[in-house]
């Protein structure tokens, strides 16, 4: 496994420029806005001495580079500064609503990678007929039908007329049914086109004639030599996924009422709360970086053929 | 393209079902765009507080909104904003994307460096999110929801071409472009442009859907295209009020929504098809 550890070392560096760099637009994003940027900060209410205050206090009396070191210090110590709306410290906050995204996109994430590869799996067994064209025309819809409309519709067959959900909020355990199937939905389809192709460039290839020639059952050639192989790439589908699954999250969260971070980022934006909006969207591009991060370096480790270019 | 391949590609395309399905999409959304003044019935903005929230009917064929407003009328002249859109925004990531990956791909070096640190710092930001975070911004409105749009867009762009350049660029025939002395700029006119076209073509088709859902989703939001103009993904929005009582009126700008995507993926995935000869880049 020579060259694994020099791999991970530039690709943990690659992931940390990118952060830098996305650290220094959402630091910009406040400064670009037309106008007085503790103004912006403080509400149009705000008098001249609080808006005075506020400039002292964020250093915005100070040159630009400055305040963006002390702007990355604050970042290091956990320190997002303070939410315009409610004046508590975004990072509290935004801890407070991590936990409800965390469990969506975990949920869905699970719910794509069980019915993605199964019902990959099936179409690349079943190639070319109709199974694989009814799973191929289900998955292009999937990949279609924008998320939002799709959480309505459900909520109308099961919230309004079956009764067998509830419509939004997440006060009951089943709360969470709707929202995850809604924002699996794109993510399924993805990763049913990745199992079926990367299923099929398996199924070709000679240890598994090898095994069948053996006599292994089908079931046995499947399940123990064909799979195990083609879920390499599929895996990292749905880590890169990641990010997709965020953006819908923000707007699935608004559909169901779901109190995420998404749900969060939007009122923000509606509030002009531009300290949250700007902790959270970094929050939003670190989680991705992490997540990215991990997935190369899984694939790495698990994947003994791949070399590290 | 030289004739015959023209003909040979216009053949093979319209072997794929999926992509004349598609094309047959696209082509009856541009068509309702462009005469939706013509065969509506109603007037899109044209309130009539007395009819509100009626359900399908012979007079209105898809209902009528929370104001009363024909909803089949609406939607026709949003498939001319909603192509607007994402014509305007795809047109703008390739024509910022392409030529950014091709000089990526080309010259290599500390310009290839310079331009990939700037794909992964946009990567990092799910693509709705960057969109989401521009118009939170810049604000709302159309020619911002085209911006934001467009330049989410634009790292797909650049990945591709340079990804495609970096093959071409260790052709035989480039080599012996250069051996013979030809500039820079003919070889990357004459010589790597035509081989990016075809995948630039594949990736913006499907992007067309993805800028149209985009686009939408920043609309159902309330931060893409304002009311009254009607856009599918505000009129959805507004009908989510409405889901208990009229359930129609969100159902069927979905429905819009959902057929412009399909249509460009049909679309897509036919050309990726089609073209996939000239895909091989040998």
């Amino acid at each position: 496994m020579a060259g694994i550890g020099p791999y991970i070392v530039r690709r943990l560096s690659a992931t940390l420029v990118a952060l830098l760099g996305v650290s220094l637009i959402v630091f910009l994003m406040v400064r670009v806005l037309p106008g007085d940027p503790a103004r912006v900060i403080a509400g149009l209410l705000a008098s001249e001495e609080e808006v005075a205050r506020i400039r002292t206090q964020l250093g915005l009396d100070k040159p630009l580079y400055v305040q963006y070191i002390h702007f990355l210090g604050s970042l290091l110590r956990g320190d997002l500064g303070r939410s315009a709306r409610t004046f508590e410290p975004v990072t509290r906050e935004i801890m407070h609503r991590l936990p409800a995204t965390a469990l969506l996109a975990v949920t869905s994430s699970i719910l794509a990678a069980v019915f993605g590869i199964g019902a990959g799996t099936l179409a690349a067994t079943h190639a070319n007929t109709f199974v694989d064209y009814f799973i191929s025309t289900t998955v292009l819809f999937g990949i279609s039908m924008p998320v939002y409309w799709l959480g309505i519709m459900l909520i109308v067959l099961f919230a309004i007329k079956l009764q067998w959900l509830p419509a939004a909020g997440a006060e009951e355990p089943t709360s969470i049914v709707l929202p995850a199937i809604t924002l699996a939905s794109f993510s399924v389809a993805l990763v049913v086109r990745m199992t079926r192709s990367s299923m099929l460039e398996v199924l070709r290839r000679d240890y598994i004639l090898t095994a069948r020639a053996k006599g292994l059952p089908e079931r046995r050639v499947i399940h123990r030599h064909a799979i195990r192989n083609a879920l390499i790439p599929v895996i990292t589908v749905v880590g890169l996924q990641f990010g997709n699954l965020l953006g819908g999250a923000v707007l699935t969260e608004s559909v169901f009422g779901w109190p995420g971070m998404g749900l969060l980022l939007v009122e923000s934006i509606f509030s002009r709360d531009y300290p949250m909006v700007q902790g959270i969207v970094l929050v939003f591009a670190f989680l991705v970086a992490a997540v990215n991060l991990l997935v190369d370096i899984a694939y790495a480790l698990v994947d003994p053929r791949i070399h590290y270019a | 393209m030289p004739k015959a391949k023209r003909y040979e590609f216009l053949r093979r395309l319209g072997h794929q079902r999926a992509a004349v399905i598609g094309a047959t999409i696209i082509a009856s959304l541009a068509l309702m765009g462009i005469f939706a003044p013509l065969i509506t019935p109603y007037n899109p903005v044209k309130q009539d507080l007395v009819k509100v929230l009626v359900p399908p009917s012979s007079a209105h064929p898809l209902g009528t909104d929370h104001l009363g407003r024909d909803i089949l009328s609406r939607i026709f002249y949003g498939a001319r904003l909603s192509l607007f859109i994402g014509f305007l925004a795809v047109g703008l990531g390739l024509a910022i994307g392409v030529p950014l990956g091709i000089v990526s791909g080309y010259y290599g070096g500390w310009v290839d460096i310079a331009i990939q640190r700037l794909v992964d710092i946009m990567l990092s930001f799910p693509s709705f999110l960057l969109a989401l975070s521009l118009v939170a911004l810049l604000g709302v409105g159309l020619s911002n929801v085209i911006l934001a749009v467009g330049v989410s867009t634009i790292p797909s762009f650049i990945r591709l071409a340079r990804g495609t350049v970096l093959v071409v660029r260790e052709q035989t025939y480039i080599e012996a472009a250069k051996a013979v002395g030809t500039g820079d700029t003919r070889i990357l006119f004459r010589h790597i442009l035509p081989n990016v076209t075809a995948p630039v073509i594949v990736q913006a088709t499907l992007g067309l859907g993805m800028a149209i859902l985009m686009a939408s989703g920043l609309g159902f939001l309330g931060l893409g295209v304002q009311p009254p103009t009607p856009e599918w993904g505000s009129m959805l929005g507004e009908g989510r009020n409405y889901i208990f009582s009229a359930p129609h009126v969100a159902t069927f700008p979905g429905i819009a929504i959902f057929l412009a995507v399909l249509g460009f993926n049909l679309l897509g995935d036919g050309l990726r098809d089609a073209l996939d000869p000239y895909l091989r880049l040998a």
